[in-house]
């Protein structure tokens, strides 16, 4: 059943590619402006051994990278101590209603004007706009840990910090990462918005714009490609890290997905 | 009417049904009954022509079934899947009914009568969710009646409703099986059931499964939840049915010689 | 009554509004404007005009118009493919087998990256801006509806094969009411989608609308204007999904009552 799958999906990329080649080859569309699929993925090659493109991607997966991980430190934290505290998640409440629905990317003019640097900014916008889904996650998560398995903690003595630590958390854990899961997701996109909006030295972002200018489609699509791709694995790897984490967790949908 | 020859079925290499036969002449009301898991279900489902059976041959009105024969229905035990959640009882009754190429009006009408037989003449315009469960399980009887088989299969029609609504919805099928002429087969894990409501009680096998018994029920065509079940004939025949599905091996020859 | 609870519930909001302006006053930083003077330049752009237009000036009509209607466009368009192309995948095993990877890929390319080669390709910005939209936004949509059509009750299915419901039947009877839960859940995020790529394609790719303006006020210094713009964003993804939320509940009442008694 494995083998049969991963073969039609095999079977399926190779079908797109083909297709997109002799849709190429007859001319019907001109290939200045969307080129021939083997051109684009022999640009996609040569990106490998450009030093430019490596050096781009990596300041892009820098950003990346620390922005999630202060998404989390910030997110969860938050999460937590909102969703332990009734009373000030209905306080915040109408705070949060408000500020999630700005699109995201609005705020990137704003944070151009205050940080100088564009590490900071990238990292700043990520932080904010990935931060929602965790958050959200966690408050719906501790909000529904088994009123039952509380209570049988409490009744042995246990203190409502010791009870948040050994059963609330551990069971709003999958969500938790559901959330993280997503929020990553969401940090690509303002990864690449913000280098495209603002600019700088280094970035994919960067990199595209300036391929772009110089008419040089193949290597944006190439490019794009190989953010595609780096989506692919590192969601896949969340995936698999959540899995394994979470092997008791029997597969209820989360709250947001 | 329905013959069911050596029916052989397995899942992979795992048998279930391991040459079954079962016979039921026009009009007849044979219940089935095994043990949980020996293979009731997909009897069933060859049957209706839902699976295709390893081996043997199912025949209805002399024909093999080779796709779903369209002069069948089936009542599922799962009263809340057994109904579209998103249409009223009387859409849910009236919907198969294009097949039998009537318009909405006349749909419309044989729905209402068929609501009408089983006491839910006030419910048609309601919906699921808004019934309880052996409402939901009446409309689903309702549909198959609307739908004039000449074959009713029944897979445990009535296992997840309470044991009040079970008497009642047994009492049902008795009366509207008998006033159709349908032939029906009904199958449960339940013996009392098998024993009250059958014309005759096949008896399965755990898994694989094979006939153990095929006995007649023989308590005459009216019968009565409380005066039945009290007959010596019914307590006798349950205790046979009730030992055989236990894996006993049939006592018909003690019981023929009081 | 009503309104002790409302001030119970809202009261961290003019809190932080006033504490918002005061801070902001004693600041005096260009870049953070008081609340009142975002909310007082909001009213002089949009909401100064005749009353015989709902008092929407001429800038409101060339900010929310085109803005809105790619948003809608662009939404509807990839509602109409992603459902189409979402039910066909689920009803086949073997399509499915064959687009998944392909699916996954197309999920997880930035669209915003695509942005400068739509542009390149299409040459004018409004085709550009609709099928960055489209290509952003169609994946949630298309996979919960491949996961709802999936994942249709089997006993669902089983009843319209032994009533002999025809394809059609079975397909706008069964299996699209069916999915429709997930398929609105998929309607709803790709929404809130929308409005993310609108902007950024009416900043990357601009001539007009809501994104435009945005950018166009931070350049030229106006702040207020600016916050403006973040603010009646903000406003307008929660109309959005308040009124689907709305429809929603209307559609699937079936659903939130099935759910409850079961
Ligand atoms: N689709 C299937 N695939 C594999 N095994 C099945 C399937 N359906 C039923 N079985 C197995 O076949 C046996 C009989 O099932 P079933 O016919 O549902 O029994 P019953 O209805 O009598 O409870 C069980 O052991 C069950 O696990
Ligand atoms: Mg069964």
């Amino acid at each position: 059943m494995e083998h049969a799958r991963v073969l039609r999906g095999v079977a399926g990329v190779a079908g797109f590619l083909a297709a997109a080649e002799v849709v190429g080859a007859t001319g019907l569309i001109d290939d200045r402006f969307l080129p021939r699929m083997s051109t684009i993925l022999r640009g996609a090659a040569e990106l490998l051994v450009d030093q430019e493109f490596l050096a781009d991607a990596r300041a892009s997966l820098a950003a990346w990278g620390l922005g999630l991980l202060l998404t989390v430190a910030v997110s969860v934290p938050a999460g937590l101590a909102l969703g332990a505290l009734p009373p000030v998640e209905r306080a915040v409440r109408p705070l949060i209603e408000f500020l999630r629905p700005i699109p995201s990317v609005a705020i990137i003019p704003l944070a151009i004007l205050i940080f100088s640097d564009n590490l900071h900014l990238r990292v700043a916008v990520i932080v904010y706009a990935a931060s929602w889904p965790i958050v959200i996650n966690t408050i719906y998560a501790l909000r529904d840990v088994d009123p039952l398995a509380k209570e049988t903690l409490r009744s042995f003595g246990f203190g409502p910090m010791s009870v948040l630590l050994r059963v609330a958390l551990p069971s709003a854990a999958p969500f938790i990462a559901t959330g993280i899961r997503v929020a990553a997701g969401t940090a690509v996109i303002l990864v690449v918005s913000a280098e495209l909006l603002a600019g700088g030295a280094e970035g994919i972002g960067i990199y595209i714009t300036e391929a772009a200018s110089g008419n040089r489609m193949d290597l944006m699509l190439g490019a794009a490609l190989w953010a595609g791709l780096f989506g692919v694995l590192s969601n896949t790897a969340l995936v698999a890290v959540e899995r394994r984490l979470f092997r008791w967790h029997d597969v209820r949908t989360g709250a947001a997905r | 009417m329905l013959e069911i020859t050596d029916l052989v079925h397995s899942y992979g290499s795992h048998r279930v049904l391991d040459g079954v036969s079962i016979r039921a002449a026009e009009g007849e009301l044979v219940c089935v009954v095994g043990p949980s898991g020996c293979g009731k279900s997909t009897l069933l489902r060859s049957v209706a022509g839902l699976i295709r059976p390893t081996g043997g041959r199912v025949l209805i009105g002399g024909q093999p079934v080779d796709r779903i024969p369209d002069n069948l229905a089936v009542v599922f035990q799962d009263y809340s899947r057994s109904l579209y959640p998103w249409m009223t009882a009387a859409n849910n009754v009236a919907l198969p009914l294009r097949r039998r190429g009537l318009d909405r009006r006349r749909r419309r009408e044989a729905a209402t009568a068929a609501l009408d037989q089983v006491g839910l003449a006030d419910a048609a315009d309601k919906y699921p969710w808004e019934m309880s469960g052996g409402m939901q399980q009446r409309v689903s009887i309702a549909r198959a009646l609307a739908y004039r088989p000449s074959l009713l299969l029944m897979d445990e029609p009535f296992g997840s409703v309470d044991a009040q609504t079970r008497e009642d919805l047994e009492d049902l099928v008795l009366r509207v099986c008998a006033h159709h002429g349908m032939t029906t087969l009904l199958i449960t894990h339940d013996i009392d059931e098998s024993v009250y409501v059958g014309d005759r009680v096949v008896v399965l096998t755990r898994s694989p499964a094979r006939v153990a018994a095929d006995l007649p029920v023989g308590l005459g065509d009216s019968r009565d939840q409380i005066a039945t079940r009290q007959l010596d004939a019914f307590v006798r025949l349950r205790a046979e049915v009730g030992r055989l599905v236990r894996g006993g091996s049939s006592t018909s020859t003690v019981l023929e010689k009081h | 009554m009503n309104v002790i609870r409302a001030v119970g519930r809202l009261w961290l909001v003019p809190v932080t509004l006033v504490v918002w302006e005061v801070a902001t006053r004693a600041a005096e930083q260009p870049f953070f404007p008081p609340p009142s003077a975002t909310l007082a330049r909001m009213g002089e752009m949009w909401l100064s005009g005749p009353p015989a237009h709902l008092l929407l000036t001429e800038q409101a009509m060339d900010d929310f118009g085109p803005s809105l209607a790619r948003l809608f466009a662009g939404w509807a368009l990839a509602a109409v493919l992603g459902v189409a192309a979402g039910i066909a995948i689920g009803c086949s095993p073997r399509l499915s087998g064959y687009l998944d990877p392909l699916i996954h890929l197309g999920r997880a390319v930035p669209p915003p990256l695509l942005v400068p080669f739509f542009l390149a390709l299409l040459k004018l910005s409004t085709p550009a801006q609709l099928t960055t939209i489209v290509f952003g936004i169609i994946w949630p949509i298309l996979l919960n509806t491949i996961d709802g059509t999936r994942t249709v009750d089997r006993q669902h299915l089983e009843t319209a094969r032994i009533f002999g419901f025809s394809t059609a039947q079975r397909l706008t009877r069964v299996i699209v009411p069916a999915a429709m839960p997930k398929i609105f859940a998929g309607l709803r995020l790709a929404l809130s989608l929308a409005l993310i790529l609108l902007i950024i394609a009416e900043i990357l790719a601009g001539s007009g609308g809501l994104g435009y303006r945005l950018l166009t006020a931070q350049r030229t210094y106006l702040y207020t204007d600016m916050w403006g713009c973040l603010v009646v964003l903000g406003l307008l993804g929660y109309l959005l999904n308040s009124a689907f939320l709305l429809m929603e509940r209307r559609v699937l009442a079936w659903h939130r009552n099935a759910r409850q008694t079961t």
